[in-house]
């Protein structure tokens, strides 16, 4: 058995962060693309594209992240992708950020009156202009702090790779847990990083959301 | 790539253990959740300040840390000081305790709602606090955040799949199992996924039925 300092074991655990910050951005970022995407699919009216995107939504918020990694991990394999534990992670991932993403928006841009739509309409706007120049600005503001909000959810979901062998923090724990016998110390070392990470997170959501709540 | 489901279905009584257990952990965890989140909304609101501090800091805890790391706590971590607990109450107190932080603020929320003139008007009728608190406040709050927290044992719900991680041998435990036996990962963890999906929709239901009835609404 290898001896752990507690220096060992915390800059072990620091290495590990960095993974679960880097799969945290790529997840925020390429699932508010997608999400943004699906919004405007949703927005855009076209035939079958509502009830898709509705679909994809109740799919993704009505099924475990847990089942949803599985199943991206051997469903990549399954048609020939080679699956990598992190290829499968910021898939998975980006999909369920932007399934609540999306919905998160949507549920903004139904809080834009509808007189808006009309006005910009009565402009002679198209649909793309109405929504870059009216509806997008006035919807997203609103949306600043469920989204600062959901980013906790997804520094939290990460967590859940560890289970399909991705190496971020909590399976870094877990493997340390395994070799030093000191579970306890480990996991509470592992929650207070994951308490540093959110927390701030949390506490700024609060704190936009008082700040940008709409005045009417 | 050819799917296979009859392999899978063919274990369907590992798949109704798992799923009766399931429901069991949700059973208990979210009335006690509930529960929980009643009593530290309250204590946030009118205890004294240390309780308002400790009770602040579990929600805060449980609300920025992961539930799977809570679970691992829970059931790796305390038996080094000496408490052991199986995984089925391992996992329940998990969940009970991930539920109680997030109803807490929101009960907090429908509370802090209570228009000034019901409480007046039950001091006026000579309620005490506590029938104060139980009558006239609560059951309109609950109704008010009702919704959302529908929406949060739902996630709790789903949240028990992660259990399947200290070997407690609800559903998402029948699919690894599954899995391995029969080398159709693919169909078992969608078979289970799509379980979850009905489990979420009838949930859902049931709490929508349950709330106006037996929760918030009107009592003779």
């Amino acid at each position: 058995m290898v001896d752990f300092t507690f220096w060992d074991i915390a800059k072990q655990l620091l290495l590990a962060l960095r993974w679960t910050v880097g799969l945290s951005l790529i997840a925020f970022v390429c699932g508010s693309v997608l999400g943004m995407a699906l919004l405007v699919l949703r927005l855009a009216k076209l035939p079958g594209a509502q009830r898709f995107v509705a679909a994809y939504v109740q799919v993704f918020q009505g099924t475990p992240l847990l089942m949803q990694l599985f199943l991206t991990y051997f469903g990549m394999a399954m048609v020939g992708i080679d699956t990598s534990p992190l290829l499968a992670a910021c898939v998975c991932l980006t999909l369920y950020s932007s399934a609540y993403l999306c919905e998160i928006w949507r549920g903004c841009v139904e809080a834009v009156p509808k007189g808006q739509w009309e006005a910009s309409a009565s402009l002679a706007m198209g649909f793309t202009e109405q929504l870059r120049h009216v509806i997008l600005p006035q919807a997203l503001r609103m949306g600043i702090a469920p989204t600062a909000g959901f980013s906790v959810q997804i520094v939290k979901g990460t967590a859940l790779t560890s289970v399909i062998g991705f190496i971020e923090i909590t399976k870094a724990g877990q493997l340390i847990a395994n070799a030093t016998f000191e579970p306890f110390m480990i996991y509470g070392c592992v929650a207070a990083l994951y308490f540093a990470l959110c927390f701030p997170l949390s506490l700024w959501s609060q704190r936009l959301e008082r700040r940008l709540r709409p005045r009417r | 790539m050819a799917m296979d489901f009859a392999t899978v279905l063919g274990q369907w009584p590992m798949l109704l253990k798992g799923l009766v257990l399931t429901a069991v952990l949700t059973g208990i965890a979210i009335p006690l959740g509930v529960l929980l989140g009643i009593g530290c909304a309250w204590s946030r609101l009118y205890g004294g300040a240390p309780l308002r501090f400790v009770v602040a800091a579990y929600v805060e805890v449980f609300r920025n840390t992961p539930f799977i790391i809570q679970l691992f706590f829970l059931f790796f971590g305390l038996p080094s000081v000496d408490v052991r607990l199986s995984p089925e109450v391992a996992s329940i107190l998990a969940m009970t305790l991930n539920l109680g932080a997030y109803a807490c603020e929101q009960i907090r929320a429908g509370i802090e709602a209570t228009p000034h003139g019901q409480i007046e008007a039950a001091q006026c009728l000579a309620l005490s606090p506590w029938q104060t608190f139980t009558r006239v406040v609560l059951p309109p709050s609950l109704g008010r955040v009702w919704p959302s927290l529908v929406g949060q044992a739902i996630i709790v719900m789903l949240g028990s799949s992660v259990c399947s991680q200290i070997s407690t041998e609800e559903i998402s435990y029948a699919a690894n199992l599954i899995s391995s036996r029969t080398f159709r990962s693919f169909e078992s963890y969608i078979l289970v996924t799509v379980i979850y999906l009905g489990l979420a929709v009838l949930l859902r239901q049931l709490l929508n039925w349950v709330g106006p009835r037996w929760v918030f609404g009107r009592r003779g």
